[in-house]
């Protein structure tokens, strides 16, 4: 039985009763509990199964290193799975629900996989689902993908809100322990600017639970007292509940603050992503305590021996009656004292070394506690919770000396510093003997722009385990920090905690060291996971050397908690059955996030309505207000068409392209690129950007152009108006305007840096009106305020003036074939253009239209789309469009590539247009058939469709398309592929549909 | 004709700061090279102020220049100065190779104000507030898009392209919804 004692609970408020539920069963704890704080206390130390072989798990750890205790919290829109309970806030009406079971945690049918366990070793994938080869598709990998996974996906929208925030400071002390506060005590008072996260809801980390005295007092009060002082320091901020997730080049640090985590719809932020620039980074993290390797680890009630010790001293919660520690380390020892202290049974400390001497050793004799020196554990027994203990040797094979009834065990493996915020960028570890870990090499860190040290280590995390050590390394590294800084650390005395004497650890990987295939097989190495000793000593045996490939091979370290505490294990015991040093072996990558960070975080504010920024023309309220169907085209939307009340999109579109062919449409173009081109140089640097000639184009006209890139391929197009001597303004596609802006600053940065030329985009100064239709002049002369007959703006030309009291700039250019006038105003004036020429044009028959009967009528006419005739490998001849291309220019952008051999040959596919036999609309993405099948036996093609519509004014499907020689071959009938199989017969046709001669444009 | 309208209206909105969207305001784009004699005098005739150095921004009254980048300038000044402003230019400039454009209604500007403006545009933009100083401008984003902003009064003026008003207006919001203070 686990419970809640009597007295103590140093972080519990016995006043503030919580109710909570667990599988729906209804439970109490106070406020200040963690949720494993609260379980343990309600007896509830079964809180899930492992993932392989669905063995019972109980809690093992108190903190963010736990394994096991993973729930799936709340439900609907605030389910989170794979919750640890070790560092979740108790809160009133917390629900939580245990994973990976079915049909219930107390009986479980996927444990049959526990007794088949022998048949699923090691790399037992990898070995069984090979063959035969297509079973993994169609078998296999369905099957793993159902039982993968522990927890339950949520499946409503977060109810929640995220948010991210930008810090800066001089040093980043991460992690609030009293090695962390007293480095950012030291960088406080040194003047620099201090940010001290800590994940936890509380400061000073282990030393109140150990009982560290510092300067002749209780650790707890000098923790209170450096808080103190630390809040009172302008320069410091300290934040707790923030995980420092991962350290990135140039002191850059992810944190994730769990803001309201603990008081869920408080309407806070829930979590909140620091995105942190820091000049200097101290990691402060402390130590994770390892597991011992004994047969029977995994049995609900082994745990961590300092983790008991927090849940008696922290929550006042015993995890059993009779607790026998099994230790390595004088560490341990500490526990067997708390416990007893709390007025609990030690049955027995189970110490692996022969002769433990210190002062924890001393007071636990003086206590009265049984010291079973050289001795080890040969087998935990019990199902989902542990009964006894049998005692062994170290020395041997296992054989049992005694057998020890208990409730719980508590372990010491000894001690791994965190030092996973070191590595994220590359700062190096070295071996501690003494302390059997991996411990940051000084003279190895990860290294900032100037070659300093990016991060500096102090106290546990550094490998200073004991509480005087690690506040001297913190006040050392903490002015090398701030040295580094180019700052002074003042002086002041260092805090100094009374020295404990402590015998010296003994590396125990197995236990006891001689055991049996048989014992080892039942010695968890990752709980989560299901990896054992046996299982890496197998992959050891089939040629498994490299720690990255054994991890992979046997999942080691592979689990939501990244085997925090089961990778030092592991590679000590890979590296005993390779014959190797530890350090020779090695450890695995350390990656960020050091623990899970929901992806809620990671996306921030971008949700719903700002998920994305949606660019709008000051006409969009308009088309709102008017029923548009919008399409997405870049981060505009645009309206796709203006369906009216039982109308088909569809039909709308063949309303809209008759409406405007014979009376009058207006297009929103505001999205159209606009960029102005200016100076000396400009008329060149247009020749070279252009494959046309711009620099001739007279003062108020304007030119189609082609832009390609340096390959040749077409990029975009548009319509160049020459404004003045010196400046040019440069149509471009709606999709293409920062692009190709941006392209024009590259070009005149990066390589013609001594052209005189400058751009502006003012794509969005304006808006754009196309007014379109055999009425359009009409609706312009209606307006009244300049002349726009064909005399006074003739095609292709622009000029400046004022309709209906707005001032605009007209240009007379067409992309439907019709009668058109693009009209630009300022975008402030833009709506109300827009209103007041809907208003004029009423009785002459105007109607908006959207991009799609844009596209039909472009299409009718013959242009070419970016994007649609075009995809990158597509050069401007192979779209008819030599026209376009000037011969005598000595060089443009893209020249030189068309001139390689397989652009300019003749072979290539070309535009044309097609004529389905059967009036049919050519589905897109057809392919065009060719005879034969490839190399690789499937059917040739000779070209494909690029845009097909049906054309409400021919009443029959269109299409243009890329052919292999396609201009040789007008007349001929081809075929086109369809999704539903079979083809569809095309006659190939000048792709210019609609008013070949462009008589309804010039009028 | 109509009046011009900014992007949003004139839209509020309360939290622990305040988001405002002013305007519509005059901007013009000066792009010229720092050491043109004549660009002293051509800012001051358009907006009365001297030239801006690395990232900064010289205010005077409703009038401002900022230094955008090693070539470029933003002028800010009553949307209706703009055409005056540009003749200014284009007179001082004479010959000198220069662009100089109208931009007004190109932009959305925004007033962020009160005592934890700050923390608003902390959530957005990758600036360190403690150490902007009056007078100094940055170029940078806000969230997902281009933004500019500066100091002005007991709060800042953000700066973004028109077509994303609704977006940056939205971000500024819901940076400023109650409980969210970063300190």
């Amino acid at each position: 039985m686990s419970t809640r004692l009597s007295k103590g609970g140093r972080l519990i408020d016995r006043s503030a009763a919580l109710e909570f539920s667990f599988n729906g069963k209804r439970l109490k704890g106070y406020r200040g509990d963690t949720l494993a704080a609260a379980l343990l206390a309600n007896d509830q130390m079964l809180v899930g199964r492992s993932f392989k072989y669905h063995r019972p798990r109980g809690i093992v750890a108190a903190g963010p290193e736990e394994p096991n205790a993973l729930v799936n919290l709340g439900s609907g829109g605030r389910l989170e799975p794979n919750q640890r309970t070790t560092v979740t806030e108790l809160f009133d009406g917390l629900e939580a629900a245990s994973q990976n079971h079915w049909p219930s945690l107390e009986f479980d049918v996927g444990v049959v996989n526990n007794y088949v366990s022998r048949f699923l070793p090691a790399g037992f994938y990898y070995k069984t689902f090979i063959h035969p080869r297509p079973f993994w598709k169609h078998v296999f990998e369905p099957i793993i993908r159902q039982s993968a996974g522990l927890g339950s996906a949520p499946k409503d929208r977060d109810a929640d809100r995220y948010e991210q925030a930008y810090a800066f400071c001089d040093l980043l002390v991460v992690g609030g322990g009293i090695a962390g506060l007293q480095a950012a005590l030291v960088a406080g008072r040194a003047g620099a600017r201090v940010l001290l996260l800590e994940q936890a809801a509380h400061w000073g980390g282990r030393a109140p639970v150990d009982g560290d005295v510092i300067d002749g007092k209780p650790a707890g009060d000098w923790v209170d007292a450096a808080v103190a002082a630390l809040e009172g320091m302008e320069n410091v901020t300290l934040r707790a509940r923030c995980m420092a997730a991962g350290v990135y080049d140039h002191g850059y640090v992810l944190a994730d603050e769990k803001v309201a985590d603990h008081t869920p719809g408080d309407g806070r932020p829930k979590h909140r992503l620091w995105r942190i620039r820091a000049g200097k980074i101290l990691t402060a993290t402390g130590a994770i305590e390892r597991p011992l390797s004994f047969a029977g680890n995994d049995i609900p009630g082994v745990m961590l021996a300092a983790s008991v010790r927090d849940y008696v001293v922290n929550w006042a919660v015993s995890p059993g009656d009779r607790t026998v520690v099994v230790t390595n380390n004088d560490d341990g020892y500490r526990t067997a004292i708390a416990l007893r202290e709390a007025g609990l049974a030690v049955p027995a400390i189970v110490d692996a070394r022969a002769n433990p001497a210190g002062d924890l050793v001393a007071k636990a004799r003086s206590l009265g506690l049984r010291i079973e020196a050289g001795r080890g554990i040969a087998k935990v027994k019990g199902g989902k919770r542990v009964t006894s203990v049998a005692i062994c040797l170290q020395a041997g094979e296992g054989a049992v000396i005694d057998e020890i009834a208990c409730d719980a065990v508590a372990m010491s493996g000894g001690w791994s510093p965190v030092v996973h915020l070191w590595s994220h960028c590359g700062g190096k570890l070295t071996w501690d003997t003494a302390n059997a870990c991996f411990r940051p090499d000084p003279a190895r860190p990860p290294l900032n722009h100037d070659g300093g040290a990016m991060v500096h280590v102090a106290g546990a995390a550094n490998g200073a385990m004991k509480a005087a050590e690690a506040l001297l390394d913190a006040t050392a590294a903490a002015e090398a920090a701030v040295t580094a800084l180019g700052m002074k650390p003042k002086k002041a005395k260092a805090p100094v905690a009374e020295a404990v004497a402590e015998g010296p650890m003994e590396a125990v990987w197995i236990m006891p060291q001689g055991a049996s295939a048989e014992l080892k097989a039942k010695m968890w190495l990752d709980y989560q996971n299901d990896v054992k000793v046996s299982d890496v000593q197998l992959a050891a045996r089939e040629g498994y050397e490299s720690v990255e490939h054994t991890k992979r091979y046997t999942t080691l370290g592979m689990a939501t908690d990244q085997g925090k505490l089961s990778n030092i294990n592991g590679l000590a015991v890979l590296a005993q059955a390779l014959n190797e040093d530890i350090p020779q072996v090695g450890t695995t990558t350390f990656r960020p996030p050091y623990t899970p960070v929901t992806l809620g975080a990671l996306a921030g504010e971008a949700r719903g309505e700002i998920f994305q920024p949606l660019r709008r023309t000051p006409m969009h309220e308009w088309h709102e207000r008017n029923g548009a169907y919008f399409e997405p085209v870049g981060l505009w939307r645009r309206p796709y068409c203006f369906p009216r009340a039982g109308e088909t999109h569809e039909q709308a579109v063949h309303r809209e392209v008759t409406n405007t062919r014979e009376r009058l449409g207006l297009l929103d173009a505001s999205t159209l690129g606009k960029i102005i081109v200016k100076g000396p140089d400009a008329g060149k640097f247009l020749d070279m950007l252009y494959t046309g000639v711009m620099s001739t184009l007279p003062v108020g006209k304007c030119r189609y152009g082609l832009m390609c890139n340096e390959q040749g391929f077409l990029s975009d197009d548009g319509v160049v108006a020459r404004i003045d001597e010196e400046t040019w303004l440069c149509h471009t596609t709606s999709g293409g305007a920062d692009r190709i802006h941006g392209w024009m600053e590259d070009w005149l940065q990066c390589e013609w840096w001594d052209w005189q030329v400058y751009t502006a985009n003012v794509t969005e100064q304006y808006a754009q009106v196309a007014v379109v239709g055999p009425n359009a002049r009409k609706l312009l002369e209606k307006m009244g305020g300049m002349d726009v007959s064909k005399e006074a703006l003739p095609f292709m030309q622009w000029a400046d003036g004022r309709l209906g009291g707005f001032p605009v700039r007209v240009y007379r250019i067409s992309f439907s074939g019709e009668l058109s006038y693009e009209i630009a105003v300022p975008a402030s004036h833009g709506a109300a253009f827009w209103a007041a020429l809907h208003a004029a044009g009423a009785e002459l028959g105007a109607m908006p239209y959207g991009t799609e009967a844009l596209h039909v009528m472009r299409a009718e006419k013959g242009f070419i789309m970016i994007g649609d005739e075009t995809d990158g490998t597509v050069i401007p001849q192979d779209l008819g469009l030599d026209w376009a291309i000037s011969k005598k220019k000595e060089d443009f952008l893209g020249k030189r590539g068309q001139q390689r051999t397989f652009l300019a040959s003749a072979d290539r596919w070309k535009l044309v247009g097609f004529e389905t036999l059967d009036g049919s609309v050519i589905p897109d993405g057809s392919y065009i058939v060719a005879p034969g099948v490839n190399a690789n036996g499937q059917g040739k093609t000779q070209g494909r469709v690029t845009s097909t519509y049906y054309s409400p004014t021919l009443k029959r499907g269109i299409a243009m398309g890329l052919l292999h020689r396609g201009p040789e071959r007008m007349g001929e009938v081809v075929e086109f592929n369809t999704v539903k199989g079979g083809t569809v017969k095309a006659r190939v046709v000048n792709q210019v549909f609609f008013d070949k001669d462009g008589e309804k444009q010039n009028v | 004709m109509s009046e011009p309208m900014s992007a949003l209206g004139g839209a509020k909105s309360e939290g622990f700061a305040s988001v405002r969207e002013i305007g519509p305001l005059g901007m013009i784009s000066l792009r010229a090279k720092a050491d043109v004699k004549a660009l002293p005098k051509a800012i001051k005739a358009a907006v009365g102020t001297g030239v801006p150095g690395l990232r900064r921004i010289e205010i005077e009254g409703e009038r401002a220049c900022g230094w955008m980048s090693p070539d470029e300038y933003l002028l800010v000044m009553p949307y209706g100065a703009v055409a005056g402003a540009l003749e200014a230019i284009a007179k001082a400039m004479g010959g000198a190779h220069h662009l100089a454009v109208d931009v007004s209604d190109a932009r959305a500007v925004f007033r962020v104000g009160g005592a934890k403006a700050d923390q608003v545009l902390a959530k957005l933009a990758p600036v360190d507030f403690a150490t902007l100083g009056t007078g100094e401008l940055r170029r940078t984003r806000a969230a997902q898009v281009a933004a500019a902003l500066w100091k002005e009064g007991d709060g800042f003026t953000v700066v973004c392209f028109r077509s994303v008003a609704r977006y940056v207006f939205d971000l500024l919001a819901t940076g400023a919804t109650p409980g969210s203070e970063l300190s």
